[in-house]
């Protein structure tokens, strides 16, 4: 088992174009848009990383930027890692889909379209989860304006 | 064994049905869209949203305390943990070590909320498959639990009870000679549940081999909890990352490898069992102390993001918080249990019958509100 450092170096040796962030609960990495289904394969793939379960994968929307968190585990070599891709395109926002990869992230990705409006290439059933499918806006992003349920700071 | 036919009834109908929002066997709003070939299913489509509540909308406008009300209404039947959790990303937050008490009482609450889950869903998975006798003896036991969380926290269901720095009240004078009665009755009680379902013949043809997940299944769709672990997964945070009391407690994580409903079955049987040891160990090891150490009325996290795991009783629930230093989060999401175990449905049912469908679905142990939060 690898401790965060090692884990750390091994990372930046097979992905050079990862920034890491720093004093972070665990290791975490931004990586390029358009590097993402690449860098999940081989995350998955390399022996020497194995995540093989994709446990939590969510969208954050922090006004000026949207962007993709993913929370990966190796179950046999038991390291967490957190991997985040960022967009500044409001407008449309695209990732590639790994729902190929760690079938977990189907409904994860359905529900960041839904609430965020986040669009996956490549995704089998890009369906709204929880709203109905003629529902307007993305509830989640900061600018959304509800007029008749307002949720007020 | 009853001899299998070769011709299939309605085999060369196709039929797309919807079983739900109101089916009794879903336990709740959420709507199966059905492929079926005569009586055989081919695709299960899950329709869920019939009772999303926002939680994580209306989260970004309450304070962490406030927060603590809603986690309850998520997994109703672990409300304790779901509770814990919040308070125990908020401690870690902001670098507070509760008192021993408290520790020792949260550990307590969440094996008293896995047993009464246990028992609640031992009762209706029974009544699914047909055996009503289940029910009347699984609510029996449960109501000696929800009697304990009545008189100590004043609900039996939606508790929050536990909150960010401790406790809500201390616990009730009876809370601890309640719980020793229980822990014998209990153990008297649970050979009863064997006795009736599991070496009952009949319902071992219905759910064995029935519903196959393999390991690297449920690893790839990400089943946690007691259905994870009867794929031979193991990932019992209590065990991978202990939190509370669970450090030195004795107990072990229940694996079972064959994966199908009868497996997932005996694992929550299993852990019961298990249960129980932990409560008869720390029964007797509540020290005196406080119940709550002092936190300020309006909580502010450092900036930054964090993430905290305990084990319900359905599974790995996560929350991931991402804080700009306000009173509010700026993020919140549950990475709830129910979410990821149901979507793997369709997979478990192809091709097997409507009947065993609900089998599935009951082994699943699914709760419709932590799906749709």
């Amino acid at each position: 088992m690898m401790d965060n450092t090692q884990l750390q170096q091994t990372i930046g040796r097979l992905i050079p174009r990862a920034v890491f962030n720093q004093n972070t609960q665990f290791v975490e990495v931004v990586i390029p848009a358009d590097g993402l289904h690449q860098t999940a394969q081989l995350l998955k793939e390399n022996p020497e990383t194995k995540f093989d379960f994709l446990f939590n994968l969510t969208g954050v929307d922090s006004k000026n930027e949207l962007r993709m968190v993913y929370h990966l585990r190796s179950t046999l070599l038991k390291h967490t890692l957190v991997v985040k891709v960022v967009t500044t395109d409001r407008q449309n926002p695209e990732f590639a889909s790994v729902s190929d990869i760690w079938p977990a992230a189907n409904p994860f990705e359905r529900e960041a379209y839904d609430l965020l409006g986040i669009r996956f290439t490549n995704h089998p059933d890009l369906r709204r989860l929880f709203l109905e499918e003629d529902f307007q806006g993305f509830p989640l992003r900061k600018d959304f304006v509800d007029p008749i349920n307002i949720v007020e700071k | 064994m009853v001899e299998k036919s070769e011709v299939i009834l309605g085999e060369n109908e196709h039929l797309r049905i919807n079983m739900g929002p109101q089916h009794p066997s879903t336990h709740g709003v959420l709507r199966f869209e059905l492929d079926l070939r005569g009586e055989i299913v081919d695709q299960v489509i899950p329709h869920c949203g019939y009772i999303h509540r926002g939680i994580e909308k209306m989260s970004e406008a309450n304070t962490y305390q406030q927060i603590i009300h809603l986690t309850d209404r998520m997994d109703y039947l672990s409300a304790h943990q779901n509770n814990e959790a919040m308070s125990l990303l908020v401690e870690k937050a902001l670098g507070i070590e509760v008192p021993e008490r408290v520790k020792v009482i949260r550990t307590i609450l969440s094996e008293l909320s896995r047993l009464q889950s246990h028992e609640l869903w031992w009762a209706a998975f029974g009544m699914d498959l047909g055996a009503l006798t289940t029910f009347f003896y699984g609510l029996r036991d449960r109501e000696r639990i929800l009697d304990i969380f009545e008189e100590s926290f004043g609900s039996r269901l939606l508790h929050s009870y536990i909150c960010p720095g401790g406790l809500m009240n201390d616990v009730h004078p009876n809370f601890k000679s309640r719980i020793k009665e229980f822990i014998p009755y209990f153990r008297k009680k649970l050979p009863e549940y064997d006795q009736l379902l599991t070496g009952n013949i009949i319902f071992m043809e219905r759910s064995k081999n029935i519903g196959l997940l393999t390991r690297e299944e449920a690893i790839a769709f990400g089943i946690t909890g007691p259905s994870g672990r009867g794929s031979g997964f193991s990932c019992d945070v209590r065990k991978h990352e202990p939190y509370s009391a669970y450090d030195r407690v004795d107990f072990k994580e229940i694996l079972y490898t064959e994966g199908d409903t009868y497996a997932r079955y005996r694992v929550r049987i299993d852990e019961m069992w298990e249960s129980l040891r932990i409560l008869e160990q720390l029964v007797d090891q509540i020290p005196d102390g406080d119940y709550t150490v002092k936190m300020k009325p309006i909580i502010k996290l450092p900036e930054g993001e964090y993430y905290q795991r305990v084990e319900t009783a359905r599974g790995e629930l996560g929350v991931y918080v991402v804080s700009t230093g306000d009173k509010y989060p700026e993020r919140i999401h549950f990475r709830t249990p129910n979410f990821s175990n149901l979507f793997v449905i369709d997979k478990l049912a192809r091709g097997h019958k409507i009947a065993d469908l609900v089998a599935i679905s009951g082994s699943l142990d699914l709760v419709i509100p932590d799906i749709d939060r």
